[in-house]
């Protein structure tokens, strides 16, 4: 099948595993070796003691989405995947980022900050250290303003998922498995 | 009762029903092979792990159930990698159990050390590390429960020497607890429905049958579908003998080497079912021209095989016998009587320009395949390896009946049929079974001779030997001017070395040799080799050329000679 890549799109999926040795190398051995476009992802502990959750996204057509999802059904150990992209969910990031500042610019950068309702957590002579919390639209414009100063240290997350109201529960891996396809 | 790592190993392949395992031995394992003798099983010893991969894979593609591998640590494991992968390419249920370095050691680069589970991620269904032996028996009763059930495939546990020596209190687990493992679902009756609909007002309808019918035994099933609604059956390669390829409506062998009827009535129909099979590039040739006109129903058992080349117009997902049983009650008879003699039309054309009905004095390979059919009467085991012979073997050997024809047809794994045919003796010790190799292949895992030698295992081996990578240069003359690099091969003297390992063996080079010789291999009791010195540049026809649509044929050019049509070699 061929792939014309106006047609992709972003989709952000949410991947329930086992929490057990080697499932998140099975899972990135997995996207390496299908070939899948894979933005970013993080991955931490869910509400249920021995799963993890892993937040992703992906580029590409909904065939390649579609074939993701599958494939990782096919790891013994993914319990549920969900693609969040057309649901209602939030989105959110953290970045932590260390700014240049001297005492002219110290008040510039504090009032970005304020502006994006970032927080300063770290003050030295020369620098401060900004932790941004929000979607990643929202971190890309506050970090392309605070570049004008310089970034000299930055670190982003990936983004993580949630849908809204009374949604998803890790539950039932073959009744969500159904759904997906 | 108390039992140490490696008797729960044993224990839980005597439960598994395990009666035969081939391996090898080694430091890490050892403590296995010490436990080995106190069970009632029988231990083939491969000169190579591949081999010993190999043999576990063709068990069990004959027995439709899992083959075991045992070997040790490190380079043994690496070892198996090839194998393990030309399961996961085959969907071949196989269990691999592999020592590893102690506990205290894991992670140290200590003698011979490698991280296996690492290694061979890729190339199985699941695989375990092994580090506390009160996982174990959980553990191998789950790797048999993954290995046979949905998808069948390769299952590795890696189990650390310290583990196996370790004593606890052994109890086999009823049930498998795995709550990210749901391979089955239910038929979904709305797209049997729709299936049969689209069947029902078809007029140019083909199957394409693959691997899949076979694993489900459902092989009665299509022939019950296909004679009702009067639809040609194509089959992958790992489908041959899906329908017995005598049938009237076999169409043969489909894709790159496939028969021209098969590919063209393909291309040409306008239902066409795909059923256990995964659309794979051999088979398609170019998507984008792929069966143009057809509605697409697929068949199939793993849902990440629907879409992921051909996107399905019906997806039927699930189990083929089930799902033809489904069909078989909404599915109208039907004749088409046009559509067959089109086919038939296109099938005439092939005779004429198929090599056996031209004047040919060489000793060419179809004929060898040919002659083969004749004198097993088709009833035989046969294992292809890879390349030209594998081709010729489909082709001109008429398969009759599912797990007959075993090779390596997604991996395509050089050296892989002398083990595998090993591995089915064990699986069906009162057939015959024959190992048909080219000259390149044999040479890679050769060793193996050493088993027959060892056990008198009644393999014949026809090697057709024609002094080159055949298939590696028919590419070269066709896409690289026939720049024949690296693929000129020698071989040893076959028949002196066959003897040396006390296995009888003869060298034909002549057509009218043939069949005398191929039926004293059939007929003597125990190993025998034969060495066919075949023409050396003789093309696999029809051929399409990779990215091509399946129904642009290069085809053998036929032409008038002295005493009758001749092929222009």
């Amino acid at each position: 099948m061929t792939h014309d890549p106006s047609t992709f799109n972003k989709h952000t999926i949410i991947a329930w595993l086992e929490d057990k040795p080697g499932v998140l190398s099975r899972v990135l051995s997995l996207f390496r070796r299908r070939n899948f476009n894979i933005e970013n992802l993080s991955v931490g502990h869910s509400e249920t003691p021995g799963v993890s959750r892993l937040t992703f996204t992906v580029n590409g057509d909904d065939q390649m989405v579609e074939q993701a999802i599958k494939q990782l059904y096919k790891l013994v150990n993914v319990l549920r995947v969900e693609d969040v992209t057309e649901k209602p969910a939030v989105r959110r990031e953290m970045a932590l980022i260390r700014v240049k500042v001297d005492a002219k610019t110290r008040p510039e950068v504090m009032q970005l900050v304020d502006i994006y309702r970032a927080s300063i957590i770290d003050v030295s002579m020369d620098s401060l250290v900004v932790q941004a919390v929000g979607h990643e639209s929202r971190l890309d414009s506050l970090i392309d303003l605070l570049s004008n100063f310089p970034i000299t240290e930055m670190v982003r997350t990936g983004p993580v998922a949630m849908t809204r109201g009374a949604a998803g529960k890790n539950g039932n891996g073959k009744h969500a498995r159904r759904m997906a396809l | 009762m108390k039992r140490t790592g490696a008797q729960i190993v044993w224990e839980a392949l005597i439960r598994e029903g395990v009666t035969t395992v081939f391996g090898h031995p080694g430091g890490a394992i050892l403590p296995v092979y010490d436990a080995m003798p106190q069970y009632p099983v029988r231990h083939i010893l491969a000169r190579h792990e591949q081999g010993a991969g190999h043999m576990a894979d063709g068990y069990a593609r004959v027995t439709g159930d899992v083959g075991v591998a045992l070997a040790t640590s490190g380079p043994a494991a690496t070892n198996l990698v090839t194998a393990l992968a030309t399961a996961m390419m085959d969907s071949v249920p196989i269990v691999a159990i592999t020592g590893q370095v102690p506990t205290t050691l894991l992670g140290n680069d200590a003698f011979q050390e490698t991280d296996v589970t690492g290694v061979t991620q890729a190339v199985t269904k699941h695989n375990y590390l092994v580090t506390d032996i009160d996982d174990l028996a959980r553990i191998m009763k789950e790797a048999f429960h993954i290995a046979r059930t949905g998808r069948p495939g390769p299952v590795l546990v890696d189990i650390c020497k310290d583990v196996l020596n370790d004593e606890t209190e052994f109890a086999y687990p009823e049930e498998v607890d795995l709550p990210g493992y749901h391979p089955y679902f239910g038929l979904d009756e709305q797209a049997v429905e729709a299936a049969a609909e689209l069947i029902n007002n078809a007029h140019r309808p083909v199957i394409i049958a693959g691997h899949g019918v076979q694993m489900a035994h459902a092989e009665n099933e299509l022939r019950e579908l296909a004679e009702r609604a009067h639809i040609p059956v194509a089959m992958t390669l790992l489908g041959l003998g899906d329908i017995p390829e005598t049938h009237p409506l076999s169409l043969g062998m489909c894709g790159m080497h496939g028969e021209a009827r098969a590919n063209k009535a393909i291309q040409e129909s306008d239902v066409l079912i795909g059923i256990g099979m995964r659309f794979d590039d051999r088979v398609t040739g170019d998507l984008d021209a792929f069966a143009p006109n057809a509605k697409i129903i697929h068949i199939e058992f793993d849902p990440a095989e629907i879409n992921k080349n051909v996107p399905a117009d019906v997806a039927v997902l699930g189990d083929a016998k089930e799902a033809l049983q489904a069909l078989m009650g909404k599915v109208k008879p039907a004749q088409h009587k046009n559509w067959m003699a089109q086919i038939e039309e296109w099938n005439r054309e092939s005779q004429e320009l198929d090599i056996l009905n031209a004047e040919v004095d060489e000793l060419i390979p179809p004929m060898v395949m040919r002659e083969l059919w004749h004198v097993t009467e088709g009833d035989a085991i046969v294992v292809s390896d890879v390349g030209q012979h594998q081709m010729w073997e489909a082709q001109y050997f008429l398969h009759e009946r599912p797990r007959q024809l075993l090779t390596s047809g997604g991996l395509g794994t050089m050296g892989y049929a002398l083990p595998a045919a090993i591995g089915a003796h064990y699986a069906a010790p009162d057939e015959t079974v024959w190992a048909v190799v080219g000259d390149g292949g044999f040479q890679m895992t050769i060793q193996e001779l050493g088993v027959l030698m060892q056990e008198r295992v009644p393999v014949k081996i026809a090697i057709i030997n024609n002094g080159f990578l055949g298939m590696v240069r028919q590419w070269q003359e066709l896409f690289y001017e026939k720049n024949y690099a690296g693929t000129p091969i020698q071989s040893p003297d076959y028949v002196k070395l066959a003897e040396a390992y006390g296995i009888p063996a003869r060298r034909v080079t002549d057509r009218k040799d043939v069949t005398a010789a191929l039926r004293e291999a059939q007929e003597h009791d125990g190993p025998f080799l034969i060495e066919f010195q075949v023409k050396e540049e003789v093309n696999v026809y029809p051929m399409v050329a990779p990215g091509e649509a399946i129904d642009n044929l290069l085809r053998r050019r036929i032409v008038q000679g002295p005493s009758g049509l001749q092929p222009a070699w």
